[in-house]
């Protein structure tokens, strides 16, 4: 009996000692529902593969609420290791010199092969500097493309497996449509910012910004006040007007969806991330997929879409060894089997080539899933395609919607509502620009 | 009144402790950093600080915005003070007159009290949604397109609407406990010399009123400017086009979706100086001029 108490004791302090050597890497993510579940299932992955580090996720909230959690943290010194952190906070975070470590440096310190060729350059190219160097590890990346009801398009008179190519296309797609009675309205959209502005540009390969969309530095001002935009703004008044296009509310535009849904709208343009809800809802109808549109008298259109989603940041500050093991963890989240599994079951985009190679049977077996992959992949990016970085820029899209809401009220023109965008942004910018300097 | 004598002269000051601790901490020292962030300019870590005077505060009242969500907030605190006090006197006066079926009633109308202000919102939200809310549909049978999400004037009304819904159990309340205090006297000898309802209302009720309601109109305003953030969360963060953004959603923006530090505490300490105006107005004016 005594022997046995000594030997479970034994067991036990070994155990303890063991659990203790272990270090602990904190996660703070944005990954709600499913896609969370997702998340801490391929984390378990990490941890049970190897004994000297545990990597331990925690939900914080919404985008906006998990930046502003691990800001205010590191304000405290109670930083985590490793934050999500949305596509427009990039500006904000990378601006933040002695906060963060960037992923490349990460990599060479803890002595992890790093090959920054093998990942796709239309993805982390929103998250590297100037030089080409990576500073937060793309985690879910995702790019607008356009979701349209099938059955709609054949009750029109229409070809269910053509999706319009063009903006004219769509505007004549839409008004058969409607003339037939198949529908009360031709499309929709989520995100008036990052779809009918911010992608609008890079397609038809547009400055966004001075300075490579901000890439170059903190001097950088928005100038997407340009002809392509205006006229893009102008026709979606025009189309508000005439009832071809209804506008889904500010931010992601929580009721376009519904409209789509119950088959008032005919097409509908959002994230390619958005795929598996958009399944799950368009039970009485077919579902086709296409491209962004473009307007075909712009020279260099289409480019290549930009992309939206989270990247993972790693905050300064920790211990040592912590950071030899998010750089492990990061290694292996870059791994082909993870993207590949990551990918297919969110409908994020793989960050590696190796990995999109991997999902060639994916891809084969669920006809529209390579639209994203395929469309931001068109072209090699250009300055105007690679992304934006501007500080202040959850405000700025707040800005964007706001003044689209101007332009449909009326109260404003599309020149002026764009005007303003680039005034009260630029206003923003450099009150950040004073901030970090 | 008897006053207490203390012989020893930290025994007070050893009582209040606790008080004074709790004020210190809770409200003292976080107002206290309030205005101290709102001479600073600062970037989101913190790591970059340097003192701009009162350059936050001119940029308020150089920005179109914030002068905005003044107006706007002047607006709404009007609207939703009116409409919920308009109504529960209303609903209090009506009660007056009831004799069997007053204590149910008075149970039924204090239930939206318990709901909490983000619930109310969500529960406005969908009633009104365009999309698959009742109300638009309804309003479309009458030939009004409801849209709160491109119309201003629509959003302003729904938040208008379910932030005075949600008062009106508490001004209710206060308005029967007021009501119930008028002597029954009064009224009847005004009966007698022949005033009808609507004059015994104006000329009896109404003066006699006028402490509860003068407390009212101060809490409601206060509630309306403070206490409705939730509301506007849940219903339309402000917009469309800022035209619900008032000023206490505009300092959590600013503050902690758009990590403008500066900027949103200098908004703060003007809200701070709003209250403190209100609660003098209110001390100096129930103080000298309401009859209790």
């Amino acid at each position: 009996m005594n022997r046995l108490f000594t030997a479970s004791a034994l067991a036990l302090s070994a155990s303890l000692s063991a659990a203790h050597a272990q270090t602990e890497i904190q996660w703070w993510h944005a990954m709600g529902g499913e896609l969370g579940a997702k998340l801490e299932e391929i984390t378990k992955g990490f941890n049970d593969a190897q004994d000297d580090y545990t990597v331990v996720p925690s939900y914080k909230g919404t985008y906006p609420e998990t930046m502003t959690a691990a800001i205010a943290a590191f304000r405290a010194q109670q930083q985590p290791a490793i934050v999500q952190v949305f596509e427009v906070g990039t500006g904000t975070m990378m601006a933040a010199e002695g906060a963060i470590v960037p992923v490349h440096q990460l990599m060479a310190d803890n002595e992890v092969a790093f090959d920054p060729q093998a990942y796709l350059p239309a993805v982390v190219g929103y998250y590297t500097d100037t030089q080409g160097n990576m500073l937060s590890l793309p985690f879910n990346s995702s790019t607008p493309i356009v979701y349209y009801n099938k059955t709609m398009f054949e009750k029109a008179g229409l070809d269910p497996n053509t999706p319009p190519k063009t903006w004219a296309e769509l505007e004549e797609f839409s008004k058969k449509i409607i003339e037939s009675g198949a529908g009360t309205c031709g499309f929709t959209t989520q995100w008036i910012s990052w779809i009918q502005t911010e992608n609008l540009s890079a397609w038809h390969n547009q400055p966004i910004g001075t300075e490579q969309n901000g890439f170059g530095g903190l001097s950088a001002r928005l100038t997407l006040n340009g002809p392509v935009q205006v006229k893009h703004w102008e026709n979606l008044k025009r189309l508000s007007d005439e009832g071809v296009f209804k506008y889904g509310g500010p931010v992601g535009g929580d009721n376009a969806a519904p409209m789509f849904y119950s088959q008032d709208c005919a097409m509908y343009m959002a994230s390619s991330a958005s795929r598996a809800g958009v399944i799950a809802n368009a039970k009485d109808f077919e579902l086709g997929y296409g491209m962004l549109p473009y307007y075909d008298d712009v020279e260099g259109a289409p480019q290549n879409s930009i992309i939206g989603g989270a990247s993972l940041w790693v905050l300064s500050g920790r211990p040592d060894e912590e950071y030899a093991g998010v750089a492990k963890f990061f290694e292996y989240l870059s791994t082909p089997e993870v993207q590949a599994d990551w990918a297919s079951f969110s409908g994020y985009l793989p960050i590696t080539q190796a990995a999109m190679d991997r999902m060639a049977d994916f891809y084969a077996q669920n006809p529209g899933a390579d639209t994203g992959i395929r469309q931001i992949t068109l072209n090699e990016p250009t300055e105007n395609s690679k992304g934006l970085r501007f500080g202040n820029y959850v405000q700025i899209r707040g800005i964007i919607d706001e003044e689209f809401e101007q332009l449909l009220s009326g109260s404003k023109d599309a020149q002026g509502a764009l005007d303003s965008v680039v005034e009260r942004g630029n206003a923003l910018i450099a009150e950040f620009e004073a901030q970090n300097q | 009144m008897k006053r207490t004598l203390f012989r020893n002269q930290w025994l007070p000051w050893l009582l209040l402790a606790p008080q004074l601790a709790i004020t210190f901490v809770f409200f003292l020292w976080p107002a206290a950093q309030a205005v101290r962030q709102s001479f600073l300019r600062q970037d989101a870590f913190g790591i970059n600080t340097s003192f701009v005077g009162l350059a936050n505060f001119r940029a308020l009242w150089n920005s179109p915005e914030y002068l905005n969500s003044l107006q706007v907030t002047a607006v709404f605190a009007v609207l939703v003070t009116v409409l919920s006090m308009g109504l529960s006197l209303l609903l209090a006066v009506a009660l007056d007159r009831m004799i069997r079926s007053a204590s149910l009633y008075t149970t039924l109308l204090v239930w939206p009290y318990a709901v909490a202000p983000a619930v109310a919102g969500i529960l406005w939200w969908f009633i009104f949604n365009p999309t698959i809310g009742i109300m638009p549909y309804v309003l479309e049978g009458i030939g009004y397109d409801w849209n709160h999400i491109s119309s201003k004037s629509d959003a302003l009304i729904l938040v208008v609407i379910a932030s005075a819904w949600k008062q009106i159990s508490y001004n209710f309340l206060f308005f029967v406990a007021g009501l119930q205090s008028i002597p029954a006297s009064l009224r009847e000898a005004a009966a007698i010399d022949g005033a009808g309802p609507v004059r015994r209302f104006f000329d009896i009720t109404l003066p006699l009123l006028s402490p509860t309601t003068f407390f009212l109109l101060v809490v409601n305003i206060v509630y309306a400017m403070f206490d409705t953030f939730a509301v506007i969360d849940a219903t339309t963060e402000g917009g469309p086009a800022q035209a619900t953004n008032i000023l206490v959603y505009k300092v959590y923006f600013d503050g902690f979706v758009g990590q403008n530090l500066g900027s949103s505490a200098a908004q703060s300490v003007i809200l701070m100086g709003i209250v403190i105006a209100l609660t003098a107005i209110q001390f100096r004016y129930v103080e000298k001029k309401v009859a209790y």
